[in-house]
């Protein structure tokens, strides 16, 4: 893999004797992000604001910008990404190229609705300006294109106004599947990020206890008011752990005593930060699951199948006894996606890790894929090394179309695994 | 000891270490001036500065060639003259020379040490009497920890970096009492994207962010010299220690 730094929008392509690819900070889970014997074009550098309006809070700015980055410097001066992910370490390039979505996907849609314009580098030379009306196909191609359709230079994004950088928070514990979607429908239209965090081990009445996450901005406090601040204090693990400290035990027991004080919070003002991003605390927290790794899972079933399958998915992950902690669900909106190979749609989400346990793992996955098949679902490419050929054109039916958008100069380790 | 810089000059504004340093004065309200070769380069980023300061902090651009020293002693009284309050200066340019390149061509060589410490010896002669003559200022210099030891690998960036060193060690002591700070910063391995997550050296490597950060440290707390990040300074302590009949031998 030859590494090229990238960090001038106007630069032309390099000469391409082997395929390109863009990586921005590289937190995509699986080979979308990696191009063996190819060239990766490294666009960190890449990090340039060009414009912002402070009437209508439309930015521009370069595809290797870090989303931290970028609220680092908005949120104090009132304005929020509308849609961010579970983590702030990665790219706007990135960010587009796996259409990510976040807590308020049911009011929000993905990281993709609020793209307005974007430049895009083809290996033809030119430097296309692509937007919802202007190369509508191109512009449709290229979010959630997992940087396929070519180089993103610059981006043009819609920012929304808050009034502080404080949520108003509430976590609810629940102690099975039903009750997470009574209380999903029931604070769903109040709270504008929601989540639960699940408990992959328990079994039988306590299948999927978990604890609810709810969150929306709050309005200013009133002055006085105590207001916790966010300090960047994360920790790192700065090496892989000899063999992975997860294991039914030790997930048992972390579970129990998540499960058990997660919900003392109950109502609270929170810092934006400090409510959306949780594991970003822990820089390199995969090293957890040491050299062997981990594989994640992250799912979509439609609504009118979801109760069903995420009973079936847990019921046999339990059986399996290989979850991970912190397995996440929430519900998508109806609100489209605009990107042909666009992740997220209505329905339900869970993502979940497993340690890499060899074959034992990857037959406990491809039953999951036979689960998420039957029920209509999609895997999502940003967190996959392993899914079959089938399996993605099934989730993703506008393969043919996006395929036909591809720039022929790039290429990416998973769109090769993906046409064999 | 004077306040804390009220307007810097940073030269070779776009790379990356300087480039991120220069974010985090503007955070602060640091007024900037960015001196760099590429216009279109400066010119991104000094709207990137401008829209990141937001109006809290007046950033402005000057383009030129840091290898031509003629004109150097030019460019900094035009500074001075538009920026009479410059009262900090960051030297940041430099490049990566081509170490087989410089060891076939003397023409080369002689090019490496011209950017990598000509330049910025030439700059710092006219800075410093000007410093001098005000009783302020702070001086910084990016060195690197190359310059401790000569090293087959890169002896060419290490002896102008080693030169560099010196000057400014003598350069301090002849300020010292003046009023006029003068810091040598020594960076080790800085991660670019170029390395990060592919390479071992990841364990000694640091963002340049991090680089940036201990930048703005030291102007603040005035240091002397400052390894980047900080376990170097007893890592190259080590290897002045080892003995030139070893030294030799190591494949280093």
């Amino acid at each position: 893999m030859r590494l090229i730094e990238w960090r001038d929008r106007t630069a032309p392509l390099p000469d391409a004797v082997a395929p390109l690819l863009a990586r921005g900070n590289g937190r995509s889970r699986g080979d979308v992000c990696r191009n063996d014997g190819g060239v990766l074009l490294l666009t960190r550098g890449m990090d340039c604001m060009i414009a912002f309006d402070r009437a209508t809070g439309i930015l521009d700015c370069e595809a290797g910008m870090l989303l931290g980055d970028l609220l680092h410097w908005c949120l104090p001066q009132g304005w929020m990404l509308p849609v961010v992910p579970g983590t702030r370490f990665v790219t706007v390039g990135g960010a587009i190229a796996n259409d990510v979505h976040g807590r308020n996907h049911r009011v929000a849609g993905s990281f993709g609705r609020h793209v307005l314009e974007m430049d895009l580098l083809r290996s033809t030379g030119e430097h296309l300006r692509i937007g919802p009306t202007e190369r509508a196909d191109l512009f449709a191609a290229t979010i959630g294109g997992l940087g396929l359709t070519g180089l993103i230079t610059r981006v043009r994004l819609r920012m929304i106004p808050i009034s502080s950088n404080l949520m108003l928070t509430e976590s609810i514990r629940f102690g099975h599947l039903d009750a997470f979607w009574e209380i999903n429908d029931r604070l769903g239209p109040e709270w504008a990020y929601t989540m639960a965090r699940i408990d992959c081990i328990t079994r039988g009445r306590s299948l999927g206890r978990g604890v609810f996450f709810a969150g929306r901005h709050a309005p200013p406090q009133p002055a006085g008011t105590r207001v916790p601040g966010w300090r960047d204090r994360s920790r790192s693990l700065p090496f892989d752990l000899p063999s992975s400290l997860i294991n039914r035990y030790t997930v048992r027991a972390f579970n129990a005593v998540y499960y058990r004080t997660a919900a003392f919070a109950g109502r609270r003002l929170q810092h934006v930060q400090g409510h959306l991003f949780p594991l970003d605390r822990v820089h390199d927290w995969n090293r957890i699951h040491g050299r062997r790794g981990c594989y994640p899972y992250h799912c979509v079933l439609p609504h009118a199948h979801a109760r069903d399958g995420i009973r079936t998915l847990l019921k046999r992950i339990a059986a399996s006894g290989q979850g991970s902690f912190l397995a996440a669900l929430k519900t998508f909106g109806d609100l489209p996606a605009p990107g042909l190979l666009s992740f997220p749609r209505s329905g339900v989400t869970l993502a979940l890790d497993f340690a890499n346990r060899g074959s034992r793992t990857l037959r406990l996955l491809a039953d999951l894929d036979d689960i998420v098949s039957a029920a209509g679902g999609a895997l999502y490419p940003g967190k996959d090394a392993r899914m079959s050929v089938t399996m993605f054109r099934r989730g993703f039916p506008q393969w043919e179309r996006f395929a036909t958008l591809v720039d022929p100069a790039f290429s990416s380790t998973f769109w090769r695994r993906m046409n064999p | 000891m004077s306040a804390a810089p009220r307007r810097i000059a940073i030269f070779g504004a776009t790379s990356r270490i300087a480039t991120e340093a220069a974010r985090l004065w503007l955070a602060r309200g640091v007024a900037l001036v960015v001196v760099a070769r590429n216009p279109e380069r400066l010119r991104m980023l000094t709207e990137d500065l401008g829209i990141r300061a937001g109006g809290l902090a007046e950033v402005d651009a000057m383009t030129a060639d840091l290898a031509d020293l003629d004109t150097l002693p030019g460019l900094w009284n035009a500074l001075t003259e538009r920026f009479p309050d410059l009262d900090g200066v960051l030297l940041a340019h430099g490049s990566l020379p081509d170490q087989a390149r410089c060891e076939a061509t003397p023409e080369t060589m002689l090019q490496e040490i011209r950017m990598n410490a000509l330049s910025a010896m030439s700059l710092l002669t006219v800075i410093a009497n000007d410093f001098e003559a005000r009783h302020r200022g702070i001086i910084a210099v990016i060195g690197s920890v190359a310059g401790d030891r000569g090293r087959s690998r890169n002896y060419v960036y290490g002896a102008a970096k080693g030169m560099l060193a010196i000057f400014l060690q003598g350069l301090r002591n002849r300020l010292h009492g003046s009023g006029v700070t003068v810091i040598t910063l020594k960076p080790g391995y800085v991660i670019t994207p170029m390395t990060q997550g592919f390479d071992r050296e990841g364990l000694l490597g640091a963002r340049p962010e991090r680089v940036a950060r201990g930048v703005v440290r030291a102007f603040d707390r005035r240091r002397d010299v400052v390894y980047l990040p900080w376990f170097w300074r007893p890592i190259l302590w080590a290897i002045r220690l080892i003995p030139e009949p070893v030294f030799k031998r190591l494949p280093l």
